[in-house]
């Protein structure tokens, strides 16, 4: 009898405080499972941000510091520059990276700087009780928009990992969903590229997983999974944006 | 004969039915008849001897519940 799948250590015993069903925790797991897999958990340096996540310093099994609301890649980049041999990465929800810190994040790709971005997109404002967010979808009923994004009022839904593969400095950009097993499986692959573009010292790396907000979505866990693969995907289609050769 | 076990650790288990979704013999359900320490119905398996081991359910899990071992 061998054992095929049990909780990774570089996840700490703490309970989550995520609703049931969001899968920010599988998006957790993610990441921790590759830390451990490049056997690196004692040389990482999380920045966690405001959001659902703040409180992620207490899962991962590193080490871990706090950042004002989006300022983690910058918080990042002075830990990745004071200790460059540490493996650095910030753990992001799209109010934080693509609403009120969407110069920190630009900046940090267009520096270079040798950090990873795990960039959660639940396409909400999950903390806050569920108000718009630049990647909210059109016509997505939020507490802010009650009768539904409306273009003429808000724009349009902001493609972060498009945006950012325009940007020289940033070397591996890929969107990944955590929607069923086999995405999964994608997820982590492309979580474990980009933190390997980091140990090889080439550059900026992000991975934008699709997330769920089963609570300010209003909908079941399992309906927020459906809906994120019929709604998210099309807008924000899955795949990798840009990658240097050998990590393809 | 089942060629896989699945393990929950249900006390920390949140009902949210994910792990339910992809189970190739369709066999992870909550159990309606019962409550676990945090209030909420807990995820089990209707008919472990069906199990493959393949670990979909466990992938599924937000909250690390779900430990699989294969035969
Ligand atoms: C400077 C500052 N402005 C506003 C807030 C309020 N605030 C807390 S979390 C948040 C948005 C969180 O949304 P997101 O980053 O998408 O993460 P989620 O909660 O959905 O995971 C906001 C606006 C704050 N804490 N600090
Ligand atoms: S509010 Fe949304 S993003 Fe936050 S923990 Fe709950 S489901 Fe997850
Ligand atoms: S391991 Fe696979 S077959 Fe067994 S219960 Fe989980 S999903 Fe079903
Ligand atoms: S996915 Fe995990 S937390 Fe959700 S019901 Fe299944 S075992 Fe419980």
């Amino acid at each position: 009898m061998a054992v095929v799948f049990e909780k990774t250590k570089g996840l700490t015993e703490k309970e989550t405080h995520y609703c049931p069903g969001c899968t920010h925790g599988i998006i957790h797991r993610l990441v921790a499972e590759v830390l451990e897999e490049l056997d690196v958990l004692g040389e990482t340096v999380g920045v966690a941000p405001v959001g659902c996540s703040v409180l992620a310093y207490e899962y991962f099994n590193c080490d871990m510091q706090e950042a004002a609301h989006g300022r983690a890649p910058a918080v990042a980049t002075g830990i990745k520059r004071a200790l460059p041999d540490k493996v650095v990465f910030s753990y992001q929800g799209d109010g934080d990276l693509a609403s009120i810190g969407t110069a920190e994040i630009v900046h940090v790709a267009h520096r270079g700087e040798k950090i990873t971005t795990i960039f959660v997109n639940n396409a909400i404002y999950g903390m806050t009780g569920g108000q718009m967010a630049p990647t909210t979808l059109i016509g997505q009923k939020t507490t802010t928009s009650p009768l539904g994004r409306d273009s003429n009022l808000t724009g349009f839904p902001l493609r972060m990992s498009e945006m950012l593969a325009t940007i020289d400095g940033a070397v591996f950009v890929e969107r990944v969903s955590v929607h069923n097993p086999a995405a999964i499986r994608k997820a982590k692959k492309a979580i474990k590229k980009a933190f390997e573009v980091q140990l090889e010292g080439k550059g900026f790396g992000i991975v934008e997983v699709l997330s769920t907000c089963p609570t300010n979505w209003g909908m079941t866990p399992v309906k927020a999974l459906g809906w994120l693969e019929e709604n998210m995907i099309p807008y924000y289609p899955l795949g990798n944006f840009k990658s240097p050769e050998e990590a393809k | 004969m089942a060629k896989g076990k699945v393990i929950f650790n249900e006390d920390i288990c949140k009902g949210c039915a994910l792990c339910t979704t992809n189970c190739p013999v369709n066999i992870v359900v909550l159990d309606t008849s019962r409550i676990n320490q945090k209030g909420y119905h807990p995820a089990t398996l209707s008919d472990p001897e069906q199990c493959i081991g393949c670990a979909n359910c466990a992938m599924m899990c937000p909250d690390n519940v779900i430990t699989v071992e294969r035969f």
